[in-house]
């Protein structure tokens, strides 16, 4: 199979084979130039548009490949932000070390959860990790010591590099730029090894992949635990940026907010989640300063996707390409 | 009053809130066994129904002939919804129509806000049932016992309905193989459509009668969606004696945690279907039928 895998390969373009990877170095690039010639209120725009491409991305990893759907992945995100952010504020605001603490959390969160939810499949899957992550919401509120309540947690400093380095908009914007490419590529490469072969195949068909003699349930659960893990990535991010954190981070509906993001986006692909956080992020804030019935709009343009564009942005791209090819 | 006391009003409080929650899991349920599909405007048609029955008890002056008009609208409303939404989506995997539903729910939540505003809206009791009666020395108003046997009885009915009779066997029939209940010349999607509209309709019905108690605002859709959600994952999803064993459970738990643990009253709720779901990965019950 892999030698066929491989043939197939050969035989497709080098543009075809890299799209993804040629789009995304292609944004970055463009994006790059956008502190140099745009605003200070788009270096936030877009700084708030990556941190949630990259929260979107993970979980359309888990969506689009093994078909995992979670309604918990606020979690991984808050505890990334909390993490992040009481060590910035109590220890230390060194940024690998607050990103490593809430990378490393993160992880964990995502391995207990993971062990716990993934024994059931489907809708019960959803709910298991809707009502694990709901846990986490609740604690967060009531562990005041720490996380400061309902209020949230204020006062968070701007991270700063072994003393090299403290970041201000433009620098933070472009380490949040580096480590949504990373994010990116990590992905990619996770879903073209043959780890990645076998998510496809366990999304496709669990029980012949079982039959072959793989034990579904560790691929899950290591895809799992990496998408936590770089949704509390971004979770950190948010919180160095707003310089606070709230439960209302870790809440179900910011789950249901990514959710909608994938779909918008395309699942299935690894761009189009990442695409989908900035359309539905444009397209609440824009709507925002004009109206007060964005989450209507909202809800409109995402039942729209689903009805005529299932495979989102990335799959109206992608047919337009064929397109023009042809 | 007594400790004892007390704790017995609690009781029938949670379980006149548990058999509310038994109409809308029932619905839900029902919707689930035969088409597959979580309606996740669930808790938006609840809400539809009470805010319906907030407006229409104060126009048509009667509480009766309101909740008649209110479940009529509300089952009007999820034919347009199962027409215009679902129908054309048959085909199409199960998961694009539960996220219609939830496309759905976000619409109906932001409508009611801008309609009604963010405030509780509140209802009056049934002329009938507004005193408060006494029940083994607790006084509770009478309309609470009402809710109550109204819970009973069409846990009743459902299970005759289901049981008894002919749709009821069609209906069963139809959530074991679909196909082999169309080839035998029944019309699977008039059936789809009515057991829809049946459990929206309960939905409403929910609302109305649940709102003398909880009264009504933007937000409680999802509130009740994710109770309603809990009630039917710790249930068995597709099982009706689940669904009331599990409402019974989640009511009580609710109500008495939020009188003796109010800052833990949510956590408790998570940590019992955590507990069940990891204890039985499908629910209490296995699944039956609707």
């Amino acid at each position: 199979m892999a030698t066929q895998a491989e043939s197939g390969r050969k035989t497709q373009s080098f543009v075809s084979v890299h799209a993804g990877t040629i789009a995304v170095l292609a944004g970055a690039l463009l994006l790059a130039i956008v502190p140099l010639v745009g605003s200070r209120y788009y270096v936030s725009v877009f700084t708030q548009i990556l941190i949630l491409s990259i929260f979107a991305l993970s979980l359309g990893f888990l969506m689009g490949f093994p078909k995992l759907i979670s309604l918990g992945h606020a979690a991984f995100f808050g505890v990334g932000a909390y993490a992040a952010g009481i060590f910035a504020t109590r220890v230390d605001p060194n940024v690998v070390l607050t990103l490593g603490v809430a990378l490393a959390l993160s992880l964990l969160l995502a391995l207990v959860i993971g062990v716990l939810s993934l024994r059931s499949t489907g809708i019960y899957f959803l709910m298991i990790t809707l009502a694990l992550a709901q846990l986490v919401y609740v604690a967060s509120q009531q562990w005041e010591s720490l996380t400061g309540g309902t209020n949230g947690l204020v006062g968070i400093p701007r991270p700063e590099l072994f003393g090299l380095l403290r970041f201000d908009r433009t620098t933070f914007f472009y380490l949040v730029l580096l480590l949504a490419v990373l994010s990116y590529l990590l992905f990619r490469t996770l879903v073209r090894s043959p780890f990645g072969r076998i998510l496809i195949g366990i999304g496709s068909n669990e029980q012949r992949m079982r039959a072959i003699g793989y034990s579904p349930r560790s691929y899950k659960l290591t895809a799992f635990v990496v998408a936590g893990a770089v949704a509390g990535l971004s979770g950190a991010l948010w919180a160095h940026f707003n310089g606070i954190v709230t439960p209302e981070d870790l809440h179900w509906s910011h789950s249901a907010e990514a959710l909608i993001m994938v779909i918008a986006g395309g699942a299935g692909t690894l761009i189009g989640p990442m695409l989908g956080a900035a359309l539905i992020w444009l397209l609440e804030s824009a709507l925002q300063s004009y109206t007060d019935r964005s989450t209507m709009i909202t809800g409109i343009v995402f039942i729209l996707f689903v009805f005529f564009a299932r495979n989102g942005i990335a799959g109206i791209a992608q047919s337009a390409w064929e397109r023009v090819r042809r | 009053m007594s400790e004892i006391q007390t704790l017995a009003t609690h009781m029938l409080n949670g379980l006149a809130y548990g058999f509310l929650l038994f109409i809308l899991a029932a619905g839900l349920s029902l919707i689930f066994g035969m088409m597959d599909v979580i309606n996740l405007s669930h808790g938006s048609f609840y809400l539809v129904g009470g805010f319906l029955g907030v407006g229409l008890v104060d126009d048509l002056g009667n509480w009766w002939l309101a909740l008649a008009v209110s479940v009529g609208i509300v089952a009007v409303l999820g034919l347009i919804a199962e027409i215009s939404l679902l129908r054309p989506m048959y085909n199409r995997d199960h998961l694009d129509q539960i996220l219609l539903t939830f496309g759905l729910a976000l619409i109906i939540e932001d409508a009611s806000e801008w309609l009604f505003g963010t405030t509780i809206q509140s209802m009056s009791y049934p002329r009938l049932f507004s005193e408060t009666v006494e029940v083994f020395g607790v006084v509770i108003p009478s309309y609470r016992l009402i809710v109550i046997f109204v819970g009973l009885l069409l846990a009743g009915a459902l299970y005759l309905l289901l049981e008894r009779t002919r749709i009821g066997s069609i209906i069963r029939a139809g959530v074991s193989d679909r196909e082999m209940v169309s080839a035998l010349g029944f019309n699977i999607t008039a059936i789809f459509g009515g057991v829809f509209v049946c459990g929206l309709a309960l939905a409403g019905f929910a609302g109305f009668i649940g709102t003398p108690i909880l009264g009504v605002y933007s937000g409680l859709d999802f509130e009740i969606l994710i109770l309603t959600l809990i009630v039917v994952v710790v249930g068995g999803l597709g099982s009706l004696t689940g669904a009331l064993w599990a409402s019974l459970l989640i009511g009580l738990t609710q109500i008495l945690g939020q009188a003796y643990f109010p800052s833990f009253a949510s956590l408790i709720i998570y940590l019992v279907m955590a507990v069940v779901l990891l204890v039985r990965p499908q629910g209490l019950f296995q699944r039956r039928y609707a």
